[in-house]
């Protein structure tokens, strides 16, 4: 084995993907959970958090039997809808959206139930739509949230290793990850390209943090 | 003329509470809901601006209706023209102060608008800055100015002065007054301080357990029997310290500290962190000009 961007690279569209994803699904989700509170809620609440609490790799192995073709969800998801996604790029992506959910949902809504109520309400008393008072006043209010969510949302999806392992195998060239490269390294003694690997994950992460750090000074002399 | 009856039961801090309101306004008048916290006066506020709907009743604003339960129209928030003042101002934190009055403008609206505004407020040399870096009393003025944007015809302000010192809350009474002339628009105001009211507002709705008391003047219904031209402050006392055949109270009346001398029968019933009343006849006050 020698050392390849290939892992890099798809460690980076993986977390890149499902960070997106995670955040269109993550913001009406928020403000759902951000109205009154109410059973159905907080259900949802503790569900959204199971991935926190869980081990990777009971995560993962629920979507390994959700997704398996020889279970009848598997087969329901196959006839009807045509997915098949173990062992493929898409089942890392999955993987990483739910393990990803309470990175996301978490900043969000503690960021949506900070905004004081009174800030949507002067928007429509001066005549805007719901759909102005959250692209105009809401979402600019919430930068600081979405952008801490999104931060450790990718920075755990590049390191994400249990979930992706248990519905993407490892396959080289295909769902081999950084992480899991790195793993595979160390499991064959190679410790030179082990700390390549590690030392790009740690160079990966850094500069992620950099670029949202700067993003979040430049806010802050603005403010 | 605006007019409104409003029915709604709402949970209070002593249970359910019925919200009863009646009540005409006067083109460009200025009316004070006086009342304990708790009495339903932010509510009826909510409930003429829309944004909190009532069970039953109309409102009439200027010969339209904003809302009527028994024909089913409720005119939602952006349809209504109305100001808000929010107490805690409601300023968008992300827009400075010319965004914050700009953002108010319907499509294609005047531009030049905002600007005067900018001018008449004295926000003028503010207009780049955000919210987060204003005073209290600046706040307040941008809040006050973006509601007036839209020329609305019914100006609502809820307790729009109760987190600025005294200094500051007497220059704002006067401009709530000099713009409120300027504009002509109906206002009402809630309020826990008399001397506010008296300043703004030319006829008080007293507010007590969800429907309206007393109606009047300031003087009306603050006068009569209360004041009985005499003084009256509600103080805490601080201190009694004996000084000679006499005893110096320090008295604590609104933020200023007072000290008066009582005689020693007199002070041998209190004791410091009592609640008292200050009372003193109507001869020989000592009045002056403020410079």
């Amino acid at each position: 084995m020698s050392f390849n961007l290939q892992p890099l690279w798809l460690t980076l569209k993986v977390a890149s993907l499902s960070t997106a994803i995670l955040l269109v699904l993550s913001l009406p989700l928020s403000f759902w959970l951000a109205r009154r509170r109410s059973l159905l809620r907080e259900l949802v609440r503790i569900l959204c958090n199971m991935p926190l609490v869980l081990p990777p790799t009971v995560v993962g192995f629920c979507l390994l039997l959700l997704f398996s073709p020889g279970l009848p969800t598997g087969q329901f998801l196959s006839s009807r809808f045509g997915i098949e996604v173990l062992f493929t790029a898409k089942a890392l992506v999955i993987g990483s959206v739910v393990g990803g959910i309470p990175f996301m949902v978490g900043p969000l809504a503690a960021g949506i139930e900070a905004l004081p109520p009174s800030l949507a309400e002067a928007s429509w008393v001066l005549g805007k739509s719901r759909a102005q008072t959250l692209l105009r006043v809401l979402l600019p209010a919430l930068r600081p949230a979405i952008l801490a969510g999104t931060v450790t949302t990718f920075a755990h999806a590049c390191g994400e290793f249990g979930v992706v392992l248990m519905v993407g195998g490892k396959i080289p060239g295909v769902t081999q990850t950084a992480s899991i490269a790195l793993y595979d390294a160390v499991e064959s003694m190679d410790f030179a390209l082990a700390a390549k690997y590690a030392g790009a994950l740690a160079l990966l992460s850094v500069s992620v943090l950099w670029a949202v750090q700067k993003q979040l000074s430049s806010h802050e002399v603005r403010a | 003329m605006i007019t409104f009856s409003l029915r709604k039961t709402v949970s209070g801090a002593r249970g359910p509470l019925e919200l009863r309101f009646d009540a005409e306004v006067g083109k460009g008048e200025s009316v004070a809901l006086f009342g304990a916290s708790g009495s339903g006066k932010t509510t009826l506020l909510r409930m003429l601006a829309g944004l909190t709907v009532p069970e039953s009743g109309r409102i009439e604003v200027e010969g339209e209706t904003w809302y009527d339960s028994a024909k089913g129209i409720s005119l939602a928030p952006q349809k209504r023209r109305v100001g808000f003042v929010f107490q805690d101002y409601a300023l968008f934190p992300t827009m400075t102060v010319r965004q914050n009055l700009s953002y108010a403008l319907e499509k294609g609206g005047d531009r030049n608008a905002v600007a005067e505004l900018l001018e008449l407020m004295e926000l003028a040399a503010l207009a780049e800055r955000l919210p987060a870096t204003l005073s209290g009393g600046q706040r307040q003025r941008v809040a006050l100015a973006r509601a007036l944007v839209r020329r609305p015809e019914l100006l609502l302000l809820d307790e729009p002065l109760s987190a600025l010192d005294m200094a500051m809350r007497r220059k704002l009474q006067d401009e709530l007054v000099r713009v409120q002339r300027a504009f002509g628009v109906a206002t009402m105001l809630v309020s826990h301080d008399p001397g506010e009211v008296v300043r703004t507002c030319s006829r008080v709705l007293s507010v007590e357990d969800g429907r309206f008391g007393r109606i009047g003047t300031p003087q009306e219904v603050f006068g009569g029997g209360r004041f009985s031209g005499k003084f009256r402050f509600q103080a805490e006392l601080l201190s009694l310290e004996p000084s000679d055949v006499t005893v110096v109270a320090s008295l604590l009346v609104g933020s200023e500290v007072v000290r008066v001398a009582l005689m020693p029968d007199e002070a041998a019933s209190l004791a410091p962190g009592d609640r008292v009343t200050v009372a003193s006849k109507a001869f020989n006050p000592v009045l002056w000009k403020e410079a």
